[in-house]
């Protein structure tokens, strides 16, 4: 199979405009001729259905949520980054595009990553004109603060709750178009499968999750905006529902999936308290702005932080990262405090955190000014462990918290499949192994907001005049008999485990060989564990209650049964990618001391595996990554 | 899918009556006539003072209201004039907060089997109760000291003598205790009624808003201390014919 | 830790409801109180009982999912606290714990605990936005916004859709989730050429699913983000001038 990116010719800067004009159009007249699905209304789901709506399209969402404000885009805290510039400090989109590239480390598209950063600006411009309360200086403009990773000061807040607000920015706007009848919301409707005909995406088989009712809605074009997968590790800083079951359906039907092992570890989470604990938090990155990051240097460190004396601690990323110290990229501080705690420096009660520690800053900005900026996150701290951090040092662990990886797409955002297009999370985009701080955010609302209602046009146009496919046809009555089927077969197993067991075994095996860091050896042993547990999971699991009703066992029981799956698929491509590079380390590749080692002359492609069937080894398709404008360096924030 | 429907959107009257369909407005109407009825309640507080100064004074104010305007109206037009505002604010009042109280009851989705309030006030819940009793006390003490109708009016009501009628009055006990219990219902009922209608009117202002309660507290207590200290006054013999 | 819950359950949207009571001993005080509702679910799925239906999905007090009367409290004991984020050390060793879902003529029940809270949506669709299509906005520095005036916006705007509000509210009111949507956006310049429109449209819309606000204040407690009722007078205010503008324009629209 010939992977195709669509990029276009030209110069950088130019790509994105010579490809809006190259584009054909939908004339405004002919706009509510097309129906789009969009799954989905997070920030990117939200984003583009508002948009298309606005444009004219008819549009259908779905989410399982009971209402489009709980995507899992709300719970952002950090920030999200815009070359504006305002801060006169040198930033441009050539340096968040380049910030990027390389914060990924070279594994990413050039011409999508410029693009992003040609955007970054507007998504301010339309969320401040939304009404979003971005925090602002006392001349009334808008502020700044450094987020990890970039050594200009370019992330846009809303205190804490950056997520929030923007998401309700585009869950306003989307609301805006359901009264005024261009967009059709359907909540508490899960997809469980998209239809495909002769080759393209023609519909989606939803189950309404209050009467399990399983239906089949048909269009034009299906966007998926689905987010990641990181409760593949069960523990994750995800909200307990995110899944990657739309993705994953996608894929089975032909959809590539790129990068699945690009997942990133986020360095500044609250360590697991004890077995049963449910989700990990996290503590917003920005926290690392003022707070100093330490271990004891002696191993069993008895004593409480507070009697540590400054000379037996040790500042490892002072220490190792002088240049970057508490800032380095995420990918780079996860490992380093996994590093000291393996080694038995671990702080806390189970020995599974590193310390963060505000005394310093307070002492030089003042508790009060402390206060402003954290005030919310140190009461969420202190809430969850019942220290007050104002006193004690934080502790912190890494947790599996986004997905880089996802469904291949080309500069369109189209996957694979003609007329199934992946947006925000849910694709594998612009972040390549590593993702900057505050990037997320921007990259949801750049491709809902301003990439795809623009590039979708293309597809559509060519099929002006044609009606959605009738979900009378086979295909969709076919598919609807699947998801039946696959239903009636997990409330049948009725064993004697719960879906939680599984997920959690799930996730320990993945956690263990497909963490932080990886090994041959460890990946092999995953790739022949996971199927096995899947199988008993068929098998063993007990499920309480019907189909036909509000099941929320069953929901997660079908999350699950494709988790199984994409762990393996995460695992296949960790064992291939032989180099170890951003959020993939491969202990088998490190420099002498100790640092991830790249091999770009082997691996300097993006990973599209395609299915085969179940069972079936998947296939691979290599994009090769060219880059024309930076120079592959191997990064160091020393 | 989720259930719930938009309403059905109705023709539109007239903004003063769709204003007052409206549950904020009802609110609105609600505060203002309060305001009336909480002025004349001081108001007339005030005057009832008299009474301490025997017989001619209160007599007199008795008089000087139906004077009111001296020569330059009717005599008692003015007084009818406040009787009538007097009354249709109350009317409007009641009619607010019977409507509304039906709306909020129609609102409940059945009753929490254990609830634990933490600001609500026995106050701010007894509202439409001891709005009740007051508006049934307001046709007794009309009866008693206004239109001298029986068995509510002492056994011999003299009209104009204000004085003797109060005190003849208040020396039966059992009037005496049920104004006293009427003011106690009405002195809950305006002290919430003080503290809400400004946050009805929309006036909120921080650093006014901590005056709110204080202003409460003390209007009523003044208005309750007062009005309790007449029964009191004749049934302990401070007052007497 | 041991603790009894007395949890209410019901099939259905229209179906009669009880209390059942359930043992859960052995629970960690460092557990979240979903993550023992999610032990207790396990246990009861395994002896063949269906498990209790709860609302949740951040479990961290921002997505606004979750929400259950705790001990006749919306989200618990704890003040300006979700309920997801409530532990169980709040609690004593033997205490028996009652459990209703959030009860509103406006929030029907669908499940044991899951109530719907759609009609929220329904308020913000009336208005609850400012109408700018995307692209279509000038830059983010054009409009100064005085830093009181965005902090102003930002407490209301924190606003989680919980509902507890409506919950904790004697009347069934939902005048401080409406009142915070409309402060956040009513206090922006951004928002003011929407201003009045929009107080009416919401509240007109707030008031055909809900009770009305009789200044009890419990709201305020039970808020998880402590939303302040200074925004309802502020909600009072816009909407008696938006009744007497919009009043004066009728004739004209
Ligand atoms: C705790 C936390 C903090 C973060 N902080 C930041 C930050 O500070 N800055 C930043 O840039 N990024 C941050 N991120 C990352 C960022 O929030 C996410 O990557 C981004 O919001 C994803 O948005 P999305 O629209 O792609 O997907 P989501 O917001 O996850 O939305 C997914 C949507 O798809 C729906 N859905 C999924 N599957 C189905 C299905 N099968 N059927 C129907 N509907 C379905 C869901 O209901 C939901 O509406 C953070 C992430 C976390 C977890
Ligand atoms: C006669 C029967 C009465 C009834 C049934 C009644 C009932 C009520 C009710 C239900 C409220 C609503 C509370 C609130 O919205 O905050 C209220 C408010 C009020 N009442 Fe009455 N009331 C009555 C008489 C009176 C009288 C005689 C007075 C004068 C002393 C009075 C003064 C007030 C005031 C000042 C308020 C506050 C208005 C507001 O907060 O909007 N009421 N009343
Ligand atoms: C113990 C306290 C009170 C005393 C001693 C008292 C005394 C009187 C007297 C003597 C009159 C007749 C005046 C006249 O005919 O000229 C009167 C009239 C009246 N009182 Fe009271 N009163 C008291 C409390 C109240 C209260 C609490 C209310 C209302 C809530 C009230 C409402 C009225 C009204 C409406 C009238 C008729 C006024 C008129 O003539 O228009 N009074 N009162
Ligand atoms: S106002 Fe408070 S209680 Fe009401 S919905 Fe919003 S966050 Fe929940
Ligand atoms: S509790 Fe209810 S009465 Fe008003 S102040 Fe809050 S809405
Ligand atoms: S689960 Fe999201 S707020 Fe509680």
């Amino acid at each position: 199979m010939q992977l195709d990116a669509k990029i276009p010719e030209g110069p950088l800067a130019d790509k994105w405009d010579a490809h809006r004009f190259s584009t054909p159009l939908v004339a405004p007249s002919n706009r509510r001729k097309f129906e789009v699905i969009v799954i989905g209304t997070g920030l990117a789901g939200a984003g583009a259905a508002a948009t298309m709506g606005e444009l004219g399209y008819r549009v259908k969402t779905f989410t399982y949520h009971d209402s489009n404000r709980r995507a899992h885009s709300i719970a952002a805290q950090g920030g999200i980054n815009a070359s504006k510039n305002y801060r006169n400090d040198g930033d441009s989109d050539y340096r968040l595009f380049y910030d990027t590239i390389k914060g990924g480390d070279y594994r990413s598209r050039e011409a999508n990553v410029y693009r992003l950063a040609q955007v970054s600006g507007e998504i301010i411009d339309q969320a401040t004109a939304q009404g979003v309360p971005f925090g602002r200086e006392y001349g009334g403009l808008l502020a700044n603060r450094s987020f990890g990773g970039a050594q200009v000061s370019r992330t846009f807040y809303a205190r804490g709750q950056t997520g929030q607000q923007l998401l309700l920015g585009a869950y306003q706007a989307l609301a805006r178009q359901i009264k005024a009848g261009t967009v059709t919301a359907y909540n508490r409707c899960e997809m469980l499968d998209i239809v495909v005909a002769d080759g393209r995406a023609v519909g989606v088989v939803v189950r309404d999750m209050l009467t399990g009712e399983i239906s089949s809605h048909s269009a034009h074009a299906v966007v998926l905006a689905t987010g990641g997968y990181s409760n593949a590790y069960f523990l994750s800083t995800n909200a307990k529902a995110c899944n990657g079951t739309a993705i994953w359906r996608a894929h089975r039907k032909g959809a590539l999936f790129a990068n699945p092992c690009f997942t990133q570890i986020h360095p500044t989470c609250i360590p697991q308290a004890d077995e049963f604990q449910s989700k990990l938090t996290l503590m917003s990155e920005s926290l690392r702005n003022d707070g100093r990051i330490w271990v004891a240097a002696e191993v069993d460190e008895a004593r409480p932080a507070a009697d540590v004396p400054e000379d037996q601690r040790d500042y490892f990323l002072e220490r190792r990262y002088p240049a970057y110290g508490n800032l380095v990229p995420r990918d780079v501080a996860s490992r380093a405090a996994k590093k000291e705690v393996d080694s038995g420096k671990g702080a806390g009660p189970m020995k599974n955190g590193v310390y963060l520690d505000f005394a310093e800053a307070i002492g030089r900005l003042g508790r009060d000014t402390i206060e402003t900026r954290y005030g919310n996150l140190f009461e969420m701290y202190e809430r969850i462990t019942d220290e007050n951090p104002y006193e004690v040092p934080m502790r912190i662990y890494p947790a599996p918290h986004y997905t880089m990886g996802g469904l291949w797409v080309d500069y369109d955002l189209m996957t694979s499949i003609p007329g199934l297009y992946t947006i925000g999370e849910a694709n594998f985009s612009d972040h390549g192994a590593n993702r900057l701080g505050a990037s997320a955010l921007m990259q949801g609302l750049a491709d809902g907001y301003f990439i795809l209602p623009n590039t979708i046009a293309a597809y559509l146009s060519e099929s002006l005049g044609t009606q959605p496919m009738s979900t009378d046809e086979p295909a969709f009555k076919q598919t609807e008999a699947d998801v039946t089927d696959r239903t009636e077969r997990l409330l049948g197993a009725n064993g004697s485990r719960t879906v939680d067991w599984f997920h959690r075994e799930l996730g320990k095996i993945v956690w263990e060989h497909c963490g932080m860091a990886r090994s041959a050896e460890g990946l092999t042993k995953a790739i022949s564990e996971i199927p096995a547990l899947k199988g008993e999971f068929f098998a063993d699991v007990k499920i309480m209650g019907e189909g036909d009703s509000l099941n929320q066992t069953l929901e997660k029981a079908g999350r699950v049964a494709d988790y199984f799956d994409l762990a393996e698929l995460m695992c296949r491509d960790a064992l291939h990618r032989e180099e170890s590079c951003g959020g993939h380390f491969r202990a088998e590749h490190v420099t002498d001391d100790g640092e991830a080692k790249r091999n770009d002359e082997e691996f300097t492609f993006v990973s599209a595996w395609g299915f085969e069937g179940d069972g079936a080894e998947p296939s691979l398709t290599k994009e090769i990554l060219e880059f024309e404008n930076v120079e592959l360096t191997t990064r160091s924030y020393k | 899918m989720t259930t719930t429907e938009e309403a059905p959107t109705r023709r539109r009257y007239p903004w003063p009556i769709e204003f007052y369909r409206s549950a904020v407005g009802k609110k609105w109407v609600m505060a203002l006539t309060g305001v009336a009825l909480l002025g004349f309640i001081a108001s007339h507080m005030i005057g009832n003072l008299k009474v301490y100064f025997g017989p001619e004074d209160i007599n007199h104010y008795g008089e000087a209201l139906r004077d009111l305007g001296g020569d330059l109206v009717p005599r008692t037009s003015l007084l009818w004039a406040l009787r009538i505002g007097l009354l249709g604010a109350a009317l409007l009042h009641v009619h607010a907060a019977y409507t509304l109280t039906y709306t909020n009851w129609k609102a409940r989705g059945g009753r929490y089997r254990e609830r634990d309030y933490v600001a609500v006030t026995y106050a701010s819940r007894t509202m439409r109760f001891t709005g009740t009793v007051v508006l049934f006390f307001i046709f007794f003490h009309l009866a008693d000291l206004t239109w001298g109708t029986a068995p509510a009016s002492p056994d011999e009501f003299f009209r104009g003598d204000v004085y003797s009628n109060l005190v003849a009055s208040f020396e039966r006990l059992p009037v005496a205790i049920l104004y006293i219990i009427a003011n106690l219902a009405l002195g809950l009922h305006i002290y919430h009624g003080t503290w809400s209608l400004f946050q009805s009117l929309g006036y909120s202002h921080p650093r006014f808003n901590a005056w709110r309660k204080g202003l409460a507290a003390g209007l009523t207590a003044a208005i309750v201390l007062v009005n309790l200290s007449f029964p009191i006054a004749v049934q302990v013999g401070i007052l007497e014919i | 830790m041991d603790v009894t819950l007395r949890v209410w359950r019901q099939d259905g949207p229209d179906r009669p409801g009880a209390f059942e009571e359930y043992s859960a001993p052995g629970i960690s005080s460092h557990a979240s109180f979903l993550e023992m509702l999610d032990i207790v679910n396990d246990r009861l799925t395994l002896d063949n009982r269906e498990p209790i239906a709860f609302e949740h999905d951040c479990r961290e007090g921002i997505c606004g999912a979750c929400g259950l009367m705790i001990n006749g409290q919306p989200h618990g004991p704890q003040q300006g606290t979700a309920t997801c984020q409530l532990h169980m050390r709040k609690f004593r060793d033997g205490d028996v714990i009652t459990i209703e879902p959030w009860r509103a003529a406006g929030f029907p029940i669908l499940k044991d605990l899951i109530v719907d809270r759609s009609a929220f949506d329904r308020i913000v669709e009336a208005g609850g936005y400012v109408t700018v299509d995307t692209g279509s906005a000038p830059d983010a520095n054009l409009v100064p916004v005085a830093q009181e005036a965005a902090e102003a916006a930002m407490d209301a705007a924190v606003c989680i859709g919980c509902g507890a509000c409506v919950a904790a509210c004697p009347n069934s009111a939902a005048q401080l989730f409406t009142a915070a949507k409309l402060a956040h956006l009513n206090l922006l310049p951004q928002g003011q050429p929407e201003r009045f429109i929009r107080v009416e449209a919401m509240v007109d819309t707030m008031e055909s699913f809900f009770g009305s606000c009789t200044n009890h204040a419990e709201c305020e407690e039970a808020c998880p983000k402590r939303i302040s009722i200074d925004f309802i007078a502020l909600l009072n205010r816009d909407y008696i001038k938006a009744k007497w503008r919009n009043g004066r324009l009728a004739g004209q629209r």
